[in-house]
């Protein structure tokens, strides 16, 4: 007989995660393909339109950056956690109330100058958005409350107060009923940089930077990696594990509201209930995914990006709903998870004795 | 407020916490044999949308109810294959499970949102039914109802004075000695998942074939997040379970009715209420002590070759 043991590897294998990645994106556009057979949809049709609608053109190009910057903005919060192993999950709402924060500026001061109505908005969106994570934070730290459970109720709350404000009190009266509020002024507008791109991605190259310089060469940075390596050793050697917590977490909801703040100015220039479509939870596929490398995370956030873009392609060409984004990317986070086994795990033929 | 009034509220607080309580006795258990799922949600509406599909076309409540069941278990089982074969995060795969199961049920559920399935209704059950009070709030429902009191007792039953029940509740707290006593821990994980799924499912298949008879988009709103709180609040016991689920129930059912009266609260406000009390009480039983532990082995896996 053929007997083989399995035994684990002392470092993971060099360029496996990618590898792994690009097997579990087959694995996965393959079941996605079966599906779509299933419910009658040519399948190859499928997967041209899904290249086709969002990379293959520049215009799709261009859907796929600008999806990329909030989903980008919200992975390098999510990344941090996951490596200090808080499951904070709650991206969604702190995206929300980023974006309620950031409005509330617009409105109480429609006339103010671009100079002090944008800072002020970004000020408001990362101090609703941190509230909203450190929440969460704290009720861990303080009262050993779970974080998955309390960041995951906490989004559902902040998504239901931005919609009680957009049919409530913020409602634009001209707006026929419909619930939005009134245009952004244009000194509220996050203007475009070059094509349709908007300068929210030189936010995304700021936050990137900032952060890795934060995590590499400062002491409170190693600090939050260490503890991330080992929770327990952290507190063993003194370090400050509660409040690196609440430090971690309200740096992910500032960073998440500015996602929020982003999309309302930049991509619908008023707030509305569709500003929340999921890219909260698509930061943690791409944090998952990529780590805590940056490089990474850009990559990744484009990809996941491009996916989402693409199923709008199938939607308008296929009539596929876009539920089909989170079919993909459960796919790939649960076939990426299983395959993750050969980065650490090897394979020996086992001796005859 | 008069008995008139409350009684139709406790009747529907029932109807609420059914589901909830049966999703929560299926996390229980996989936790309860060392493995934290949390596609609980992702399970349910998978139930939820088979169910309605089985009825729909077959016209059998009970085989569309099986069927979810048996389903939600076998798509639970992915996190099984994830977890306990590849060794893979189990956090992170039950979060999967969860963005897969939603993805998939309303990706198939699209064409049938809004048609109707045959469903269950409620009967009375003759005797209780007409004791003061409580028959008007208890045995005035549907089927699942009946059977889900039963359910933790049942529970109870299992995992204390049955053999197999015993061997899942020692891989969840000592895997290596569970193995040491000749027994699999690994293969009593499996069975701890697809159990748990089918209960997720059973509860999931309640909301389309019993608390409403038709087919929504989203229709577990949350509710299976709920669950794997209340797991939390119950210290992974059968009877505070039932309170829960209830408690939940009460808060629903209490929400829906202030809409129907036409309350001056936006309904974004009232809908906020059973996602806030999932953190109120969560903080109630954040305190630990004796016999309110989590299983000692939960999340972790098993290792190959330990």
């Amino acid at each position: 007989m053929l007997g083989f043991t399995i035994e684990k590897r002392q470092e993971p294998l060099k360029w496996g995660s990618f590898f792994i990645f690009l097997v579990a994106l087959v694995f996965s556009l393959g079941v996605s393909a079966l599906l779509l057979a299933i419910q009658g949809k040519p399948p190859f049709e499928a997967m041209y339109l899904l290249w086709d609608g969002a990379f293959a053109h520049d215009w799709a190009l261009e859907d796929t950056i600008l999806k990329a910057i909030p989903i980008f903005l919200c992975s390098l919060g999510v990344a941090v956690c996951f490596r200090m192993q808080i499951w904070n999950i709650g991206a969604e709402g702190q995206y929300a109330l980023g974006a309620v924060g950031a409005t509330w500026v617009v409105l109480s001061m429609p006339e103010a100058p671009v100079w002090v109505i944008m800072p002020l908005m970004f000020v408001a969106a990362a101090a609703f958005g941190a509230i909203w994570a450190i929440i969460p934070a704290l009720l861990r730290e303080k009262m050993g409350l779970n974080e998955i459970i309390s960041t995951l109720m906490l989004n559902y709350i902040g998504i239901l107060f931005l919609e009680f404000l957009v049919y409530g009190a913020w409602k634009d009266p001209a707006s026929f009923g419909f619930p939005m509020t009134i245009m952004f002024p244009d000194t509220a507008v996050i203007g475009e940089l070059f094509g349709r791109i908007h300068w929210g991605i030189l936010v995304c190259a700021g936050a990137g930077i900032a952060l890795t310089i934060f995590l590499k060469h400062t002491r409170l940075g190693f600090e939050i990696m260490v503890s991330g390596e080992n929770p327990r050793a952290a507190r063993y050697a003194r370090m400050p594990y509660s409040a690196l917590v609440v430090l971690v977490m309200g740096v992910c909801g500032a960073l998440a509201g500015w996602a929020g703040l982003i999309e309302t100015s930049a991509t619908l220039n008023r707030l509305q209930p569709t500003v929340v479509v999921g890219y909260g939870f698509t930061a943690i596929v791409v944090a998952w995914l990529a780590r805590l490398r940056i490089t990474s995370i850009a990559g990744y956030s484009i990809l996941l990006a491009g996916l989402r873009v693409g199923v709008e392609n199938l939607q308008l060409e296929l009539q596929v709903p876009a539920s089909f984004t989170g079919i993909m990317q459960g796919l790939i986070l649960l076939s990426v998870l299983a395959g993750q086994f050969f980065n650490w795990y090897s394979f020996q033929r086992s001796k005859r004795g | 407020m008069g008995l008139e009034l409350i009684i139709p509220i406790l009747a529907a607080t029932i109807q609420s916490g059914t589901p909830i309580l049966y999703a929560t006795l299926g996390e229980m258990l996989t936790e309860r044999s060392g493995v934290l799922n949390l596609g609980v949600e992702g399970m349910m509406i998978f139930g939820a949308f088979f169910a309605f599909l089985v009825s729909h076309y077959t016209g059998s409540p009970w085989l569309a109810f099986a069927c979810a069941g048996i389903l939600a278990g076998l798509f639970g089982l992915a996190h099984a294959v994830v977890c306990l074969v590849f060794q893979g995060n189990q956090v992170v795969s039950g979060l999967a499970l969860t963005i897969l199961g939603v993805g998939l049920a309303d990706f198939l559920g699209t064409p049938y949102v809004g048609l109707s399935a045959d469903g269950f209704s409620p009967f009375s059950v003759p005797l209780l039914s007409s004791l003061p009070v409580l028959g008007d709030i208890f045995f005035k429902q549907d089927a699942l109802v009946y059977l889900s009191y039963f359910l933790p007792f049942l529970f109870w039953f299992f995992m204390n004075r049955t053999k197999w029940g015993l061997a899942v509740g020692a891989a969840g707290e000592n895997p290596a000695a569970c193995f040491a006593a000749g027994l699999n821990p690994v293969k009593l994980r499996w069975a701890g998942i697809f159990f748990g799924g089918v209960l997720c499912g059973l509860g999931g298949a309640y909301l389309s074939l019993a608390y409403t008879h038709l087919w929504t988009n989203n229709m577990t709103a949350g509710r299976g997040w709920i669950a794997v709180a209340l797991v939390i609040f119950a210290f992974w016991r059968p009877g505070r379970a039932m309170f829960g689920a209830y408690l939940f129930g009460g808060i629903m059912a209490f929400q829906l009715r202030l809409q129907a009266v036409g309350a001056t609260l936006p309904s974004s406000l009232l809908l906020m209420l059973p996602y806030a009390l999932t953190i109120i009480v969560l903080l109630f039983s954040s305190a630990r002590g004796k016999g309110r532990q989590a299983p000692a082995a939960l999340g972790v896996n098993i290792e190959p070759g330990e």
